[in-house]
């Protein structure tokens, strides 16, 4: 099959997408696919006609690659792409809009408020802080709604500490979000098809928040896979985790992450298009269901090309 | 229908499994904890991006090197020395190499013994042998405060305790660094040395006085302790008065002197070089041995031919004119894009300028809201090993023309305006600056902490 690995774009999570890129296409090699890997640009419809791939395997984050964008393109030109459609990827990335349907759906998220930049510039949303703060509690967590690997996430531990945090996060998106924090295990589940992949736990190293940094370097963060849950706990969390999955309307496979506090899962929220890379945990969790790398791009290429709804 | 197994199209290892993974996490050196790649260096993967005006990169201008007399020299290595140019060369350098960096070293009024000079891969290079030397695990080193950010993780990959200590417009604090003396003092731990950029400080700008630097070396004497002097843009001086190297007012005992033909010809030329005593320098060459062999001989065979046509002084003299309008392109910007509140440094030559905006924001954060809008610097926590910095950055102006200056530091500025707007209207407080209206506050409120006199000198 001739398979477009669509990687890199503008997002600033473009190393990340190489590196994912680069191991999907050395899968897709050594399954006997012939794969072309292209580096997404302003010439990409172009080399998407030019090469006429029979699917696109979508190996971006973030912004452009990660929120619908790629994807809608994709569809007008006709070509099957990997991972979930247009609005589930639209939705995912959005958090806050993610977190109402979750909560539409009856799927546990913790508590939040979500604030455009222009509430606080024009309509003097500062004002309402104070009392959203205290319905929340400190210490709170502070979220640009779009963009992932926890750029521009930060905890805020007073209300001295919320309007930087605010600042910060608005650096990377018009739209953030005030959250409660919950305290407690931090869980991975990867979801294949309809198939939720054995849990992941994230234990930092050195007791670090799980941060952009851990995420991507061998070595600072141990995850243990599959967790060491009891069953009634991994049969909450993933029941929550697929609860996330439809709500959001995922297809192909997405990855959900949760806290597990001890009032049991929360969902903070759900990937799209979740790495690939030498450290990322679907990959892990796949090989836990005894899914080899090449068994799972396989699988996600089968999705992919399986008529629209025999995935679910 | 089953064919024969393709083998793949690229020679790519197989990839890596979790056990894999867990094992070469198993088998890392504890050092590599303290190995840092960072978010920081995803975001600067970015500025890269061919539409960013990139204000984050220490790149000296090459583009004005004449193909003429490169393609000159590289002619004469061809016809006359191909074979020794291809082969190995001795660990310390050739003398021809140690020829032109005691031309370099003399430009400001240094005058090494030939036998204490080693060519080096770049002056990043020194460093890390000069740390190979003298730097145990959880041993003591000093820096500036912010200090180079390349030194940073050389520090680091050999398990240094670093301390930094603050600059103001004079450089390093030594009466900070004499307190921090007695601190350890009392704590029975000796420092192994302290590294400083004393002349036109990465990435402050600020040059360290003369009464500090007599009273450094002074320091190191009495102490029988070692600093190293890290001299890269010591000759791109275009204000001011030149100031003696340390290396100069110690005579070489106690200072361990760093320098590179980098930003002076080329930095794509890796070479640099340290001068130190004879005990420590046979530690060196015998580090430098198990690093490298010996630098390109390649490159060295350039610097002998570049040197031989006695241009060189010409060359450094029109660098640095070109970077003195550069520098005074990104000072009048500064001027008329920062609000009110940010600072800046006006450095008398070399390549940056440290900025530090009011204590919200986050630079790391702005990057990549500023990324957005296609302009990049360097986050200021880069130049520390703790938490401080946050709030600054550094901006380069050597690497980029007047209009990109111009037109770079008013995209930052924008963004900068536009966060203390939204920080404003979070906490009441009137920070606001009307975003377009350029901002004349008055100088002295904005240079501050590390002004320099203004323009001219003293």
């Amino acid at each position: 099959v001739k398979v477009a690995v669509l990687k890199g774009g503008k997002s600033l999570e473009r190393n990340v997408s190489l590196r994912s890129g680069a191991r999907v296409e050395d899968a897709l090699a050594r399954l006997g696919h012939d794969a072309v890997a292209l580096d997404v640009g302003t010439d990409l419809v172009e080399r998407l006609l030019a090469e006429e791939p029979e699917v696109a395997f979508v190996a971006m984050h973030g912004r452009g690659g990660e929120d619908g964008t790629v994807q809608e393109l994709l569809e007008i030109l006709g070509i099957p792409f990997t991972g979930p459609g247009i609005a589930a990827c639209a939705l995912c990335t959005d958090k806050a809009l993610a977190k109402h349907a979750l909560r539409g759906a009856g799927v546990p998220t913790p508590a939040w408020f979500a604030f455009n930049q222009t509430a606080f510039r024009e309509l003097g949303a500062g004002d309402a802080l104070g009392g959203l703060e205290q319905r929340l509690g400190f210490p709170l967590v502070v979220k640009p709604s779009h963009g992932g690997s926890a750029l521009g996430v930060k905890f805020a531990a007073s209300p001295s500490e919320v309007p930087a945090a605010l600042v910060a996060a608005f650096s990377y998106d018009d739209r953030v979000l005030l959250e409660r924090f919950v305290d407690g295990r931090e869980l991975a589940v990867s979801v294949l098809g309809s198939e939720a992949l054995p849990v992941v736990e994230a234990i930092p190293a050195g007791g670090d928040r799980y941060d952009f940094e851990a995420r991507y370097e061998i070595g600072r963060t141990q995850f243990v896979c599959p967790a060491e849950i009891t069953e009634p706990e991994r049969s909450a969390v993933t029941e929550a985790a697929l609860g996330a999955y439809r709500a959001l309307g995922c297809s192909g496979f997405a990855r959900v992450d949760l806290i597990l506090g001890s009032d049991g899962p929360q969902v903070l929220e759900v990937n799209a298009i979740p790495g690939l890379t030498d450290t990322s945990l679907l990959p892990q969790a796949a090989e836990a269901a005894g899914l080899s790398f090449e068994d799972l791009v396989e699988r996600i290429l089968e999705l992919a090309l399986a008529p629209s709804g025999a995935s679910a | 229908m089953t064919e024969l197994p393709q083998p793949p199209p690229n020679r790519r290892r197989a990839h890596t499994r979790t056990r894999d993974l867990e094992r070469y996490a198993g088998l890392f050196a504890e050092r590599t904890g303290v190995m840092r790649s960072s978010a920081m260096r995803d975001l600067m993967a970015i500025t890269a991006r061919p539409e960013v005006i990139s204000l984050a990169g220490g790149l000296p201008d090459t583009s004005t090197f004449p193909p003429k007399s490169f393609a000159a020299q590289m002619t004469r290595i061809a016809q006359e020395s191909v074979a020794e140019a291809l082969q190995y060369g001795p660990t310390e350098g050739f003398e021809e190499t140690v020829d032109c960096i005691l031309q370099v070293m003399g430009a400001e009024g240094m005058l090494p013994d030939p036998q204490d000079v080693i060519v080096t891969t770049g002056g990043q290079q020194a460093i890390d042998l000069v740390c190979k030397t003298l730097v145990d695990p959880g041993d003591v080193v000093i820096c500036e405060a912010p200090t180079y950010p390349g030194a940073v993780p050389v520090f680091c990959s050999y398990q240094a305790d670093v301390l930094q200590v603050e600059c103001d417009e004079e450089g390093m604090r030594i009466e900070d660094l004499e307190a921090v003396f007695a601190q350890l003092d009392a704590e029975g731990r000796r420092p192994k040395f302290v590294y400083s950029v004393p002349t036109f400080q990465n990435p402050a700008g600020v040059t360290m006085s003369l009464p500090r630097r007599q009273r450094l070396v002074e320091l190191a004497r009495s102490r029988e302790m070692l600093v190293i002097e890290d001299n890269p843009y010591g000759l791109l001086r275009f204000g001011g008065e030149p100031l003696p190297p340390l290396y100069q007012l110690d005579g070489g005992d106690f200072v361990i002197y760093i320098g590179t033909f980098s930003k002076i010809l080329s930095p794509g030329i890796r070479i640099g070089w340290a001068v130190a005593p004879p005990p420590v320098m046979e530690k060196v060459v015998l580090g430098k041995q198990a690093a490298d062999l010996c630098t390109s001989t390649l490159t060295q065979y350039f610097v002998r031919e570049y040197f031989a046509e006695g241009r060189w002084r010409e060359y450094v003299g029109s660098l640095a004119e070109i970077y003195r309008k550069r520098r005074d392109a990104m000072v009048a910007a500064l001027r008329e894009f920062f609000p009110a509140g940010a600072t800046w440094t006006e450095p008398e030559g070399g390549l940056f300028i440290w900025a530090t905006l009011p204590a919200f924001i986050d630079t790391g954060d702005l990057l990549a809201r500023a990324l957005r809008d296609d302009v990049a610097f360097v986050p200021g926590q880069a130049a520390y090993v703790d938490e401080r910095g946050r709030n600054s950055m550094r901006l380069n102006f050597s690497g980029v023309d007047e209009d990109e200056i111009h037109e770079g530091i008013r995209r930052i500025g924008k963004v900068v305006a536009e966060q203390m707007e939204l920080y404003g209207s979070l906490t009441g407080e009137h920070l606001a600056v009307d975003p377009g209206t350029p901002q004349r506050p008055p100088e002295d409120e904005n240079v501050v902490p590390f002004r320099k006199a203004a323009e001219g000198g003293e």
